[in-house]
């Protein structure tokens, strides 16, 4: 229905537009010869054309889709409302949301045993709402198009300055465009506070930022077999800075090293050459990153473990940092690289006249001058490590453990968050609203760090230019 | 040196001096030393990198490029009345039918032990193909006719090699039977391994021999279209703005500051944004496309907007002041001129946004688009994997045969990226303009 609507409506508009604008034309006709008529109208034919056709289509396409929106939460609403008194007390908000999907499915015609009469009542009921709905929305969207069509050719007239008009609106909806980013933001926002206030609620906030025991998996449902639950994510913290630890470990020495070569040794075809090859390793998708891990790496980490004697675990911290330094390495060397090469000439020429080699050139005056570029570069990358979700995955473990043995498996914050959230949800629960928690510490300590970051690159980019 | 340089005429000549000594030929070639190793420092990370990239290519072929062709087995079936329902084909006894006619091809009696290892070698799923076979064409039914089925995994894998045949009988999952009756099969030119087209046409399933991709990349097309759809108009409006009409002030100073950092959220965050608001808040179906488009158009919106005003940047002033002096309206000119001009680098973006929202996981996980699903979806609002998801899916199954399915779809996922990404750098190349 909703593809129907949308397709009467912009059918609607485009003959609106067809109207409008052979209207004025046949106006500038009437007013004499065709250049000189078109000549008197304020605007060109296709503008009055496009006014008509903006406000036959926007007004309804928009009230559509906020209809469409609506619909879903208010028939709900609705069916729970008219079911007996008597089927509905005593049960929780889950129990009712698990009657409602019943009465759809019922409704769609699928279904499991017998189910009782209210909800074959209320499936029919639910049939007709839906049909009434959909028709209801198809009528007053196309009487809202209908209506905008009207009410913007009445105002047609070749003083009418239909150009500006139109141009006010596409600039409205420019800037409804990009307001969408702050809306994004503040959704972000907004949802995780939201969320972990809730959680907050069930668990006090000092026992999840110092407490030192991990069990998130409760029960959702009452027939579950569960653990206890605890709550305290130091561990998990621990453990997403020990996998970032590693990973930095690896990628920051081959990320300037190859910087230096790439920015200050290597001849342009061959630069040519590596340069996109090192970026090949940023475009390629982390669950592959993921699976590269469990597939080779954390088995030859074993091997060589065995074969030197010591004991590696199958989801090592080692393999998954080793793994996400790959793939941040060209992170590094790309931001590196764009801070060697903006040193000043002088700077470099001044060193060579007084006789350094390229090496020393390099350590003593480049790289102090760069620091600050390679350090913002470093610190984007630390962001980058800890929000990084697949590779942990499906590379590091599940279990919390506070430990800094690398060859042991700990958890990190983004394994939490999806573990938690895989299967059943539900928005009472701590386990669910656990995992908000954790997007809010995350979210926020990225933010920090690339503020930071930021800050330090830009500080240093005013010092030269 | 202080010393040297009290007096000229001294000063030259100790310099002199040094300048020949053992002692600086010492120091200039532990200077040069350094140079080279900071150099060979440089190369050994670069070659570090470039094996590692490797070491991932080949590892992903070398496990994923069996899973391009499926070992079947060819015989003939009779597909008898008493069997098969005529006014309804799809109800019947298939399962007798194959095995039936899987057993005629070992011509002795076989003992319950030994039949329970035989059917053990064709597949679980045999019987739905031969049945699909049958409902398309019922004029089959009351015939003997030959089909080609898959084999089950572990035979596929010892027929690929994977599975040794000199190890003893417990620790291989195909007994010594089976590999009795394999031989007698292959001599007799039953067995082949042509191209796997299953792989792209199947949807998924709990055998692996038989689960697909079909779903995954409808499923992968449905949530890019979303995601483009949303993303592209909305970037584009956006930076025209941002570019070419927004006042400097606070305000879109603030909303560039957001963009950049949009950038650089991590991915799972726009998971939780999802979930809480499309999912939770406006009640919109889980695992469905449409869910995943919008979560992956918030993510690649920071892309396009980035990308697009940098492509109208490029537009040289001289086209917007050519335009205005001729009577132009600030939106005639865009519209007319710089937007046109600047479409091959926002096409470019775009592409590379979308090529990143393609391998994006994390989100759908989220959104519940890891649900095992064994048709194709028909909509955007039906539940669905996308490619990502599927590849997560069968990394994290037991069986043996879905290793190699998983570096296959990894190799098809490769190959889309790959694909986008050189239709954007060919739109550069053949449309970019430089002034």
């Amino acid at each position: 229905m909703f593809g129907t609507v949308l397709l009467a409506i912009a059918a609607l508009s485009l003959i609106g537009f067809w109207m409008a604008r052979s209207r004025m034309r046949v106006g500038a006709l009437a007013a004499g010869r065709t250049a000189a008529g078109v000549a008197a109208l304020h605007s060109l034919p296709a503008y009055h054309g496009a006014y008509v056709a903006l406000w036959t289509g926007l007004p309804s396409a928009f009230l559509v889709l906020f209809w469409l929106f609506l619909q879903g939460s208010v028939i709900d609403s609705l069916l729970l409302a008219s079911l007996p008194e008597a089927f509905l007390t005593d049960k929780s908000d889950a129990e009712r949301s698990l009657v409602l999907s019943e009465i759809k499915s019922v409704a769609d015609g699928l279904l499991f045993g017998t189910p009782a009469p209210e909800i074959v009542e209320a499936a029919e009921r639910y049939n007709t709402w839906r049909s009434l709905a959909s028709w209801a929305m198809f009528a007053v969207g196309a009487a809202m198009a209908l209506g905008g069509l009207a009410l913007a050719s009445r105002r047609l007239s070749p003083e009418f300055r239909a150009r500006l008009r139109v141009e006010r609106i596409l600039s409205g909806l420019m800037i409804g465009c990009s307001v969408l980013a702050i809306v994004t933001t503040a959704g972000i926002v907004l949802s995780l506070l939201f969320e972990a206030a809730q959680f907050f609620d069930k668990v006090p906030a000092s026992e999840f930022f110092f407490g030192l025991n991990w069990e998130p998996q409760i029960a959702i449902r009452a027939d579950q077999v569960a653990g206890q639950g605890a709550f305290g994510a130091v561990p998990v913290f621990t453990g997403t800075i020990l996998v970032a630890a590693i990973a930095m470990l690896v990628a920051t020495p081959i990320g300037i090293f190859a910087a230096i070569y790439l920015a200050e040794y290597c001849p342009s075809r061959l630069r040519a050459v590596i340069k996109p090859m090192l970026e090949i390793l940023a475009g390629i998708p982390t669950v592959v990153y993921g699976f590269f891990a469990v597939l080779t790496v954390a088995p030859a980490l074993r091997q060589f473990g065995g074969w030197v004697g010591v004991d590696v675990a199958p989801n090592s911290a080692l393999a998954a940092g080793a793994v996400m330094g790959i793939m941040i390495i060209p992170f590094i060397s790309s931001l590196s690289d764009d801070a060697l090469a903006a040193v000043p000439r002088a700077l470099r020429d001044g060193s060579y006249g007084l006789g350094a080699t390229k090496g020393e050139t390099i350590t003593k005056v480049l790289l102090p001058a760069a620091l600050p570029g390679i350090v913002g570069g470093v610190l984007l990358a630390v962001s980058r490590a800890i929000g990084e979700t697949m590779i942990v995955v499906m590379a590091a473990g599940l279990i919390a453990k506070l430990t800094a043995n690398p060859l042991d498996s700990v958890t990190t914050v983004t394994v939490q968050i999806v573990t938690l959230l895989i299967g059943d949800t539900e928005f009472d629960n701590p386990k669910t609203l656990a995992a908000f928690a954790l997007g809010l510490v995350l979210f926020v300590s990225t933010l920090l760090i690339n503020i930071v970051a930021l800050r330090i690159v830009r500080k240093y980019r005013e010092k030269y230019d | 040196m202080a010393s040297i340089a009290d007096e000229p005429g001294k000063a030259s000549a100790a310099r002199e001096r040094y300048w020949g000594s053992a002692a600086n030929q010492r120091n200039i070639r532990r200077r040069h030393w350094a140079d080279r190793r900071l150099q060979l420092y440089g190369i050994a990370a670069i070659g570090i990198a470039i094996v590692l990239l490797g070491v991932l290519v080949v590892s992903l072929v070398a496990t994923g490029h069996t899973a391009f062709v499926q070992t079947e087995i060819r015989f003939e079936v009779t597909v008898a009345e008493s069997d098969i329902d005529v006014a309804d084909p799809f109800k019947g006894n298939y399962r007798k039918v194959v095995r039936d006619g899987f057993a005629r091809l070992v011509d002795r009696e076989l003992s319950r032990p030994e039949e329970k290892a035989l059917f053990e070698m064709l597949s679980a799923g045999a019987q739905y193909i031969l049945r699909d076979h049958v409902v398309d064409d019922p004029d089959l039914i009351g015939r003997t006719f030959e089909v080609a089925l898959p084999l089950a995994d572990p035979m596929d894998q010892f027929h690929k090699g994977e599975i040794p045949r000199d190890i003893p009988q417990e620790q291989r999952r195909v007994s010594d039977l089976q590999i009795q009756f394999y031989d007698q099969f292959l001599a007799e030119g039953r067995i082949a391994a042509p191209f796997n087209w299953g792989l792209f046409f199947n949807a998924d399933s709990r055998f692996p021999e038989l689960a697909g991709l079909a779903g995954a990349l409808v499923g992968s097309f449905y949530a890019l279209l979303i995601c483009f759809l949303i993303s592209f108009p909305v970037g584009i409006a956006a930076a025209i703005y941002l570019e070419e009409f927004a006042p400097k002030n606070r305000w879109s100073d603030l909303i560039e500051i957001n963009i950049n950092n949009l950038a650089a959220v991590p991915s799972v965050v726009f998971g939780l944004l999802g979930l809480a608001v499309f999912i939770q808040f406006f009640g919109l179906p889980r695992s469905a496309p449409l869910v995943g488009g919008m979560v992956l158009s918030l993510m690649t919106l920071p892309t396009i907007i980035i990308a697009t005003r940098a492509a109208l940047k490029a537009v040289p002033p001289s086209i917007r002041q050519a335009a205005l002096g001729i009577g132009a309206s600030k939106h005639q000119v865009v519209m007319h001129h710089v937007l046109p001009l600047a479409m091959p680098g926002i096409l470019t973006g775009t592409i590379i946004g979308l090529a990143q929202a393609l391998g994006e996981t994390a989100p759908l996980l989220l959104i519940g688009m890891n649900a095992f699903i064994t048709s194709v979806p028909g909509g955007i609002t039906e539940a669905a994997t996308a490619l990502p998801t599927q590849i997560f899916i069968w990394a994290d199954s037991p069986e043996r045969g879905f290793v190699a399915r998983t570096s296959a779809a990894i190799l098809v996922l490769i190959g889309f990226l790959v694909l986008m990404n050189a239709i954007a750098v060919f739109l550069r190349q053949r449309f970019e303009r430089r002034w």
